[in-house]
């Protein structure tokens, strides 16, 4: 009743806003002083509040990355859990500047429900984690089987899919929340957990024993997460989406959070003080100061110390796709110029 | 004596065409605010670029769904998915209205019993039910039957085919054979002899004075009857026995741990109001009447069926009016122990296509009919025991 209500609202909300949204979001959030980030409910890694209260991962991090390229300050933002279907209606309607709370980039979100994505900040992909007891190797050997699952994801149309092509028959038990789904699959109601490798991997830590469970090898579908803007708003859209490039490329470039500063005064290389405002004026073309990329390197590091912040050291997780183009993976940054 | 009827003849006067423009004006500004939003609303979905109509009712749904009364597959329409969530969430009420009101009947007579233990062992089920939220009660629910009961590897056979395990309560399916229809047939036929028979009992004890058990006897000519045609047809009914297979039994009649829960819980608390509701009716009738008609010899039985309840149903009807539309209404709790209820399948909807204004309108209408429906019925209700009671 409660999320019927939340929702209620910001369809609400939807409703009664002036349509203005189309332009200015950047004055909105300099008038504000603060940047209204949508983040997810608890995913850890990605976004989860810590024992203090502060919001980590790599979604919050790329949050305090768009604050401190805009405002000059990384704390300056708002932190908004989201359920899964209020991300892309608390956007449209205005009620979040952005969210960066792993939402998979979908043609039908992109094109018909009023918001852009910006810039891929993780490439995932659906899996499924089963207990180790039930010996199975193969997502093709589990016709019958019963699988947990989140509600109001592109997970549930995937698994749907993946039955109807294997000719599997697969029983889901669908869940409002991802603790939910977790926890019934922990208490065995289910045979099989789905959802992205990466959150697989992180519930498999939470759990009291993370070799009773088994991940199986079978990735299911392309999760390509990116942060969401509303539609309409191309300054905005180019602002998110450049500081992600900002941060990716940082990393390419072997600028860090330790050493920005000495490197934007002394770098010779040409790339790196066109992205760090030693020369020319890069935030100038998305309307940001020449400090952009240096106030929000400064603030959370390039991607590879934001990957091994937050989902390397406490979730194990390898680079895998998300390594740079170079080192085998598919992370490739537009050139900043 | 005589008495002026102080009603408004219809007329021209100051003060009611003052009273008709006050209220053409108030009547203008809602419509004028309803006409503002819906426009605006439209011109704002489209302004974003957001699709709005129910055209996406046709479209293929391609979402599962784990637990349907209707066949279904991911390739039928939105629509057809959003039948199937309104079917679970009124099979689910429905069910939890009767047994609410079984045990509410009880809990209720358990409050005013005499019976010291029983009447705070009520006390205390009422207050406990009543002081949590439905929603605590439903985790709580759902986590003990997931972890009391065994993996399906290891389930409880209860009795042939009857199994019990983490993936819900098995049993054996009911088939026709050859020759089921003369059996139904006759079944029928037995059906009206019996009720027959127990009408007939009425009007003679009615007639004569005699006692006759009429419903008894007309039970017993069902029964007996029925079990000859079962015998003479050629026992046209088997059972297809639920089979364990793989990762779970397969065949025979499911009841999933999220139904159960839900049912539970949703039984558990309503009861606990209805309880309050008949305890209230009961001791709305004075103890005086009750006491006569002992002092006359009539049975307590009689006196419960004849005295009693049908001046505390008066009482007890409209509360629990509300408390069958609170029943229905948490029923969408469901979305939080996984059952595909017309909230949960509604709301994956809305995570595929975004049209959040037209699904929120449809759980709306949907709860709305299902309601006023059930007050309805209770008005009538209520209407016929106080015309009896007159």
């Amino acid at each position: 009743m409660h999320k019927i209500m939340k929702l209620g609202t910001i369809a609400a909300t939807a409703m009664v806003a002036a349509g203005a949204v189309s332009a200015g979001t950047l004055e909105k959030v300099r008038e504000a002083g603060e940047l209204a980030c949508g983040v997810s409910e608890g995913v850890p890694g990605f976004s989860n509040p810590n024992s203090d209260g502060v919001w980590v991962g790599l979604d919050a991090d790329f949050c305090r990355a768009v604050a401190a390229a805009v405002l000059g300050d990384a704390n300056a933002v708002r932190y908004v859990p989201l359920a899964s279907k209020q991300k892309v209606l608390a956007v449209s309607s205005g009620q979040v500047d952005m969210t960066s709370r792993t939402t998979t980039w979908t043609m039908k979100r992109d094109s018909a429900e009023g918001v852009d994505f910006t810039a891929v900040v993780y490439y995932d992909g659906q899996g499924f984690m089963v207990s180790a007891e039930a010996g199975i190797n193969s997502a093709k050997e589990m016709d019958g089987a019963t699988v947990c699952v989140t509600t109001g994801t592109t997970t549930e149309l995937n698994l749907a899919d993946f039955g109807r092509a294997n000719n599997l028959s697969l029983e889901p038990v669908v869940f409002e929340g991802k603790r939910e789904a977790v926890d019934a699959y922990a208490l065995g109601r289910c045979d099989a957990l789905t959802t992205d490798m990466s959150q697989l991997a992180a519930f498999r830590t939470s759990f009291a024993d993370p070799s009773a469970h088994k991940i199986l090898p079978e990735v299911i579908s392309k999760e390509p997460l990116a942060p969401l803007v509303a539609h309409g708003d191309n300054q905005w859209k180019d602002i998110v989406t450049w500081v992600v490039y900002g941060i990716i490329t940082a990393e390419e470039l072997g600028v860090t959070q330790a050493n920005v500063a000495d490197m934007a005064a002394n770098s010779a290389d040409p790339s790196v003080q066109r992205m760090l405002g030693s020369s020319g004026d890069t935030g100038g073309f998305i309307g940001l100061s020449s400090t952009w990329m240096l106030d929000a390197i400064s603030a959370v590091g390039n991607y590879g110390e934001i990957y091994e912040r937050n989902l390397t050291e406490t979730l194990g997780l390898e680079r895998g796709l998300n390594a740079q183009w170079k080192d085998g993976g598919i992370l490739y940054a537009m050139p900043i110029r | 004596m005589s008495f002026t009827k102080r009603t408004a003849k219809p007329g021209f006067s100051v003060q009611n065409i003052g009273s008709a423009l006050s209220q053409a004006v108030v009547l203008t500004v809602v419509l004028g605010i309803v006409y503002v939003l819906f426009t605006n609303t439209q011109e704002n979905l489209a302004l974003r670029g957001i699709e709005s109509g129910f055209e996406f009712l046709d479209h293929e749904a391609g979402l599962p769904i784990g637990d349907s009364l209707i066949a279904y597959n991911p390739t039928r329409s939105y629509g057809y998915a959003f039948l199937v969530g309104i079917l679970n969430t009124l099979f689910v009420s429905f069910l939890a209205v009767v047994f609410a009101t079984i045990l509410g009947v009880f809990v209720g007579i358990a409050r005013v019993s005499h019976n010291w233990l029983l009447a705070k062992v009520a006390a205390i089920y009422v207050e406990t039910l009543r002081n949590l939220p439905l929603l605590l009660t439903l985790f709580f629910i759902y986590s003990v039957v997931l972890a009391a009961l065994p993996h399906p590897r290891a389930a409880i056979e209860l009795v042939e085919g009857v199994y019990l395990s983490k993936r819900g309560f098995y049993l054996p399916r009911p088939m026709a054979e050859a020759g089921f229809s003369i059996f139904l047939t006759a079944a029928l036929a037995a059906l009206a002899l019996g009720l027959g028979f127990w009408r007939w009992a009425v009007t003679y004890k009615m007639r004569t004075g005699r006692p006759m058990p009429g419903f008894w006897g007309g039970l017993g000519i069902f029964v007996i009857l029925t079990g000859i045609a079962y015998l003479a047809t050629g026992r046209p009914i088997s059972s297809e026995l639920p089979v364990y297979a793989g990762f779970n039994f397969k065949g025979g009649l499911a009841m999933k741990p999220e139904f159960a829960s839900l049912l539970i819980g949703l039984v558990l608390y309503t009861a606990a109001y209805i309880g309050e509701n008949v305890r209230s009716g009961i001791q709305s009738v004075q103890a005086g009447q009750i006491e006569a008609a002992n002092a006359l010899g009539v049975s307590n039985a009689v006196v419960t069926r004849k005295v009693l309840l049908p001046q505390a149903l008066r009482v007890t009807i409209p509360a629990t009016t509300n408390d069958y539309a609170s029943l229905v209404k948490n029923s969408s709790l469901a979305v939080a122990i996984g059952y595909p209820d017309m909230v949960s399948i509604g709301g994956t909807i809305i995570g595929q296509n975004g049209q959040a204004v037209e699904i929120i309108g449809m759980w709306m209408a949907v709860y709305l009919t299902i309601n006023l429906i059930i007050s309805l019925g209770m008005n009538y209700l209520n209407a016929r025991v106080l015309h009896v009671e007159r």
